[in-house]
Order: C-alpha cells, then sequence, then structure tokens
C-alpha cells in the first residue's frame, strides 16, 4: 500500500492509538451478539437488564413485564463481565501480545495477583450523575448502544438509526460543554 | 419464553456475552476516557466499534432469515423485531446522550469495565439502576393509573 504523507498525518490525527484494537473489538462486540441471535433469534441488548434485573425487587409493572427474560439476561451480563475479565487476564496482563492491540495511556493500571486490571479516573460523580441519566434514558429511548446501535442499526430499523443519532449528537454536545467549562478527568 | 428451554440455550448465551464482552475489553470502549476522547474528536477509532459490530450483526439479520426459518435453541422466527417510533426515542436518546457524554460509559461497556478491573465503575452502575428504577416507577403509577382508561401503553 502506497500513502503520500498528508493522508497518513490526517490518519494519526484521527486515530492517534491507530484502528486496529477497535476494529477486532468492534469484530468481536458483533460476533457475540451475531453467536446470540443465530442460536435464539434474539437481537441482544445490554440496558435492559437493568429493568428485568429489578423484577427481582420490586412488584412495579414495568419491571415485572421483563420476568420471562430476567434469568439468560443475568448471564448474558456476567458473560460480559467475564469476557473482560478474560481479555484482562490475557492481553491487559501482557500473556497474550498482539500488535494489533494499542495499550494506550488512559486511566491506571494496577496489579493484584499477577494480573493487570485497570481503573478509570474519571470522577465518580460524573459516573454516578450520568450513569443515572443513562438509566432513565436508555430505558424510556427503547434501547442504548448495543440494542439500538449494533443490533438496531445492523437490521437497518429507522427507530433505531434516529436513536442512535439522537445520543451520539447530544453525547457529543455534551462532552464538549463539559470539557469546555474544565471538567477532567 | 418459556421454562422447558433447550439445554444449551444458557451456555449459548453465556459464550455470547464473553465474546462480546472480552470485544469492549479489547477496543477500550470498556474506559469512558476512550469514550470521552471519541466525543470530544480527539480519537476517531470508536467508530469501528459501533460500525465494525453493527455490519458484522446486520450480516447475520440479513442472512438468517433467507437460509432458516426458526432459531435451533428457542424455536422462535428469525425477524426483524422493529421497535415502533414516537417520541420517548428522542426524549430517551436525549437524556441518554447526556448521560453518556457525561460520564463516558454505556450500560454494556459498564458491565465489561467492570470485568477489567475498575471497581470505580460501580458509580455508574449504581447510577443506571437508580435511573432505570426511577423512570420504571414513575411509568408503572401512570401506566396503571392509564389502564383503567385507556390501557397500556
Amino acid at each position: 500500500m502506497v500513502l503520500d504523507p498528508v493522508p497518513l498525518q490526517l490518519a494519526a490525527e484521527l486515530f492517534p492509538n491507530g484502528i486496529s484494537r477497535y476494529a477486532v473489538g468492534g469484530l468481536l462486540v458483533g460476533l457475540g451478539a451475531v453467536v446470540i441471535y443465530v442460536g435464539t433469534g434474539i437481537p441482544a441488548g445490554a440496558s435492559t437488564f437493568l429493568e428485568s434485573t429489578l423484577s427481582y425487587v420490586s412488584d412495579q409493572s414495568r419491571f415485572q413485564q421483563y420476568v420471562g427474560s430476567r434469568d439468560w439476561r443475568v448471564v448474558f451480563t456476567l458473560g460480559i463481565i467475564l469476557g473482560a475479565l478474560a481479555f484482562a487476564a490475557t492481553v491487559q496482563s501482557g500473556l497474550v501480545t498482539t500488535s494489533l492491540y494499542e495499550p494506550g495511556t488512559t486511566g491506571e493500571l494496577y496489579e493484584v495477583g499477577g494480573l493487570t486490571l485497570w481503573s478509570t479516573s474519571v470522577q465518580p460523580w460524573r459516573l454516578f450523575l450520568g450513569g443515572i441519566l443513562v438509566g432513565i434514558g436508555t430505558r424510556i429511548g427503547k434501547g442504548c448502544t448495543s440494542g439500538h446501535g449494533v443490533c438496531g442499526v445492523g437490521s437497518a430499523s429507522k427507530t433505531s438509526l434516529v436513536g442512535v443519532a439522537t445520543f451520539l449528537t447530544v453525547a457529543i454536545v455534551t462532552a464538549q460543554i463539559v470539557a469546555a467549562l474544565g471538567v477532567s478527568p | 419464553m418459556s421454562q422447558n428451554r433447550h439445554p444449551l440455550f444458557m451456555p449459548l448465551i453465556l459464550l455470547g456475552g464473553l465474546i462480546f464482552g472480552f470485544g469492549l475489553g479489547f477496543s477500550q470502549m470498556a474506559r469512558p476516557e476512550v469514550v470521552l476522547n471519541f466525543l470530544q474528536f480527539e480519537d476517531f477509532g470508536l467508530l469501528f466499534v459501533m460500525f465494525g459490530a453493527a455490519i458484522v450483526s446486520g450480516i447475520a439479520f440479513a442472512v438468517m432469515p433467507r437460509i432458516s426459518d426458526a432459531a435451533p435453541l428457542t424455536g422462535d422466527r428469525y425477524e426483524r423485531r422493529l421497535k415502533p417510533f414516537d417520541r420517548n426515542v428522542l426524549i430517551g436518546g436525549g437524556i441518554f446522550g447526556v448521560g453518556w457524554g457525561l460520564s463516558g460509559i454505556c450500560p454494556g461497556a459498564a458491565y465489561a469495565s467492570l470485568g477489567v478491573g475498575n471497581v470505580t465503575i460501580l458509580w455508574a452502575l449504581a447510577g443506571m439502576f437508580v435511573g432505570a428504577y426511577l423512570q420504571g416507577y414513575w411509568r408503572s403509577q401512570t401506566a396503571d393509573a392509564g389502564a383503567a382508561t385507556a390501557g397500556a401503553d
């Protein structure tokens, strides 16, 4: 492949961490959704777990409608946690090395029993307040980044395309304002 | 969902979750900083996660209904389960957008973040449950009140 310096420079500016870790990660996220869809016909989303799990402790009708799927949604979420832990135990810990993975410099790495773990530097109040809004918004808006973003866009659902365009635009504006106000990290 | 599920149903859900979570870790979408850098236009790589995943799943959504009538583990038909559009998609999407832009974390990525060792993300997960409860409580009350006259939403 021949590239002259200008596009190369542009690529380095737009993608300072390269694209391979993103592309490989995205393919795996898609593959995870495909495995479930091919076997079960279910287009899986991650945010319904929040409401379906609340049905274990609350009688509200809004949560009870998910009683039929709440057990497998717990398993799906446990799978996501364990899959990420498997990543931490292999690639993040350096047990498996690949040029496709760019470790980057965000947050902080720490060691526990030979395992390299990672922790965020983003302030807890941002995570908690943002989390509340994510919990409200994803459930009112009928989906999140996986339900609308991966499964919905993948099936060319107009509702999901509009949903993604809405939350992506608002998130960009919000993040830019928060950064401009000097909130960091 | 019947209680007489195929014995491989749960193992397959777990396998799908494992791959999904490994991918979120590998892409670093499980790191709020990386999402925030994307939203602040400092690193556009996250586009490859979202579109990469959507393309892969899109192929399966397009192909499976043509080659098979029903999913082997549930007997459910492969069909597009389209969610109806109404203004909730815009309102909810807007609220989600503010939360995502403030915190840099969405539900699936938060579960994965816990898996890579990010104990601090429990703040976000706690917030998500609080938020989901608040809207569910409110909507259950209004739905129950409205059910007598108009039926469910």
